[in-house]
């Protein structure tokens, strides 16, 4: 087995200590490109049901028909050169004792062994296209709480995925979701019953590993009436020198009074584009929160949305986005008022530096008879030196009148004045920047559980290395 | 314990624009200078000269310490040999705790030589420290945990300005009109806490327009800005005839700095002096 430990300088000069690889023994790959065969081929590995089969040919169908995006950012994609599939095990493990020992040795450069020590609850863990290492605390079985991958989901609770999958995000949403919905792999699923409460945060790691392959992890969350969640999903890829893509689609259904937090840090390497959707309904008091973090990519598009179906449900964005040298975040939020009574927030933090490029993107929807509700929108923008851009693009709709909308945006480029305080105190340049930015995303920060806080401390840390002076 | 800062000739332009012609000051370890004179006379633009704000162009003239020439170094430099400014309006940094920044300027100040990513002073040792030096201030242990400068009134920022001498202990600091802003009792508690911090244990440049603040902290020498330049230089004396009778007489005795000062006034919208 060989693995390269040592950290290593990626194109563009800045040590990516996440820049290592493993190397990959698959035991099945499929071919590149994507088509009928591959799609059936794939489909025939996991022994899926029929209606599985037929939804991602129809997927298939849907994703040629589908116009690229003709907004966000760049894309340059050549599907036919990407792996859409790989099976790296030919079974999940089910204790870290069966885990083989090269993925053990990814994972424990991802600090995975140490969350599981830590948490003793369910850490699931994505490599490459499978969930190869999962493990849940018995009472939270034993509650009832479903927490697998969604390729387990299928053969061993059918009636319930079939039941709720792609109705938060149709194959027909947009080319992307189609695409993810036709070779889908992997990917979380969980279901919450009636009442429960799950103290501690879930976690998933999930990382892209082989060249040319792309990551398309489909997950579900159903939240039960009265329950509630919080879900944390973390990734970082290692660097390759040709395109990846990772695609993936989140569906989450928030049922009345339930609550669901759903946080994402996620650290691409500089070639990799990242072209998600994210979506979750909530139901009557129900409360929906994103957090969502985006490190690194080509280009980032991703704008986690919260559809406050009935009365009094929340939907809350907390979204910020970090763009470097040949990086462009499109990021954003959506929230959709369908009902009187929602209340909904949207606060987006963006930092360019290095030449980066950061949008926000946001949608504010308020439907005919939606009254009452209230939404706040809150962007700001930090701009680190003049060769790096920010751009807003809010859009509103609003067709009721008795709501209360407020849309705040800033951009600031980092203040001389504060340079030249924490200077006169002995930090720095470098140092003072850097805690300029971390005191920016503090707000995000701070909602993060322990050891993420500081991972996103630590990765912001390496971003701002050699960015100054 | 024996250090020097020696100002010569300073002459100093912001955005171009000449502010100060000339300044000429000697400050020794232990002494107490009090730096008085009317508004947009180029008393702040002389503390930012000496901290190395980089606005501050330095056109002429040297500022030394300990024989050591620090005309060019950056602000952080100076300030791990052993300046410090205490400011007027300190600006917020919003989200940086106010323990968290005070960590680590305390280090680079005691650690000259640290690099970026070395270790700081140990949480335990820190917060021991902090905390006595805040009870000694009467300052709310809350305020440590309170971001940097971030909505703080008139008064919480001048002692949280205190409170940073007192972490950092330079070998000089120029207090920039700390009583600013203050009431009678604010104004005491805040002469009587640099005295406690500073009288002694450093050189200390106090810029203040009255003598309130020299309360505790008698000058051994008053300085008298106009124009740009010191025009007088005098005792503690010098200090209470200003307060009690303005710059009448000085601006009567010294007409051209006292035009020069007109002048500077009128750009003042556009340039913080």
């Amino acid at each position: 087995m060989s693995t390269d430990l040592a950290a290593s300088t990626d194109e563009f000069g800045e040590i990516n200590k996440y820049d290592f690889r493993t190397e990959s023994k698959a035991v099945f790959k499929a071919r590149k490109g994507i088509d009928a065969e591959i799609v059936n081929q794939i489909s025939e590995m996991k022994g899926e049901p029929e209606w599985m089969r037929q939804y991602r040919l129809k997927a298939l169908d849907i994703f040629h028909a589908k116009p690229m995006p003709t907004w966000g950012g760049d894309i340059d994609i050549d599907f036919q050169d990407i792996f859409y599939y790989l099976k790296p095990t030919d079974k999940q493990g089910r204790t870290w004792d069966e885990v083989p020992q090269e993925i053990k040795d990814t994972f424990e450069k991802l600090g995975i062994p140490e969350a599981e020590r830590k948490f003793l609850s369910g850490v699931k863990a994505q490599f490459e296209s499978e969930v190869v290492y999962g493990s849940l605390k018995d009472d939270l079985a034993n509650q009832g709480v479903i927490f697998t991958d969604t390729d387990t989901a299928i053969k061993e609770h059918p009636d319930l995925v079939r039941e709720y999958f792609g109705t938060i995000i149709p194959s027909t949403d947009n080319k992307f979701a189609a695409l993810n919905s036709a070779v889908w792999s992997g990917g979380s699923f969980i279901y919450v019953p009636k009442g429960v409460k799950i103290e501690f945060p879930l976690q998933a790691y999930f990382r892209i590993n082989a060249e040319n392959m792309g990551q398309f992890e489909r997950t579900l969350i159903i939240v039960d009436e009265g329950a509630s969640i919080h879900y944390v999903e973390g990734c970082t890829a290692p660097m390759y020198s040709s395109e990846s893509l990772h695609s993936a689609v989140v569906e989450i259904i928030c049922k009345r009074g339930s609550r669901c937090r759903y946080t994402t840090i996620q650290n691409w390497a500089n070639n990799i584009y990242n072209l998600v959707t994210k979506r979750a309904v909530a139901y009557a008091d129900a409360t929906m929160e994103w957090v969502d973090g985006n490190l690194g990519s080509k280009l980032t598009m991703k704008y986690p949305a919260v559809y406050m179906m009935e009365p009094g449900a929340r939907g809350e964005i907390l979204s910020i986005a970090f763009a470097s040298k040949g990086q462009h975040q499109d990021a954003g939020a959506k929230l959709v008022h369908c009902a009187p009574n929602t209340t909904g927030q949207i606060i987006s933090k963006s930092i360019s530096k290095n030449g980066g490029r950061s949008s926000y993107r946001g949608l504010v929807k308020v439907e005919k008879d939606a009254k009452k509700s209230k939404c706040n929108v809150v962007c700001d923008a930090l701009i680190l030196d003049p060769k790096s851009r920010s751009d807003t693009y809010p859009y509103i709709e609003i067709l009721e009148q008795d709501v209360s909308v407020g849309h705040e945006a800033s951009v600031s480029r980092i203040g001389e004045e504060q340079m030249f305080y924490l200077m006169s105190r002995g930090l720095s340049e470098a140092e003072a920047s850097t805690m300029i930015v971390n005191g920016f995303i503090e707000p995000l920060v701070k909602e993060l559980p322990m050891e993420y806080a500081v991972e996103m401390n630590r990765l912001i840390q390496l971003q701002m290395e050699g960015s100054v002076g | 314990m024996s250090h020097t800062l020696k100002i010569e000739n300073l002459h100093v332009s912001v955005e171009g624009k000449a502010i100060l012609r000339g300044v000429n000051l000697t400050l020794n370890y232990g002494e107490t200078h009090a730096l008085m004179g009317p508004n947009g006379s180029g008393k702040s633009t002389l503390g930012l000269a000496i901290a190395g704000h980089p606005n501050y162009e330095i056109t002429e003239g040297s500022i030394t310490l300990d024989g050591v020439d620090i005309t060019e170094w950056e602000a952080d430099q100076r300030a791990r040999a052993g300046i410090f400014m205490a400011f007027q309006r300190p600006v917020a940094i919003p989200g940086v705790k106010t323990a968290d920044f005070l960590r680590h300027a305390a280090t680079n100040v005691r650690r000259p030589d640290r690099k970026e990513g070395e270790d700081l002073i140990p949480m335990r040792e820190f917060r021991k420290e902090l905390k006595s030096k805040m009870e000694q201030l009467k300052i709310d242990p809350e305020f440590a945990r309170r971001y940097v400068n971030d909505g703080f009134s008139g008064g919480e920022m001048k002692r949280s300005e205190i409170l940073t001498m007192a972490m950092l202990s330079p070998k000089f600091s120029i207090l920039d009109e700390t009583d600013s802003g203050l009431d009678a009792d604010a104004v005491r508690l805040a002469s009587a806490s640099i005295a406690e911090i500073g009288k002694d244990k450093m050189g200390l440049l106090i810029i203040t327009h009255h003598d309130k603040l020299l309360e505790h902290n008698p000058p051994q020498y008053t300085h008298v800005m106009l124009g740009g330049r010191i025009v007088e230089t005098g005792g503690a004396e010098l200090a209470r005839e200003l307060h009690d009778h303005g710059y009448e007489r000085i601006r009567a005795t010294y007409p051209d700095a006292d035009a020069a000062n007109q002048q500077m006034i009128a750009k003042e919208e556009t340039i913080a002096v």
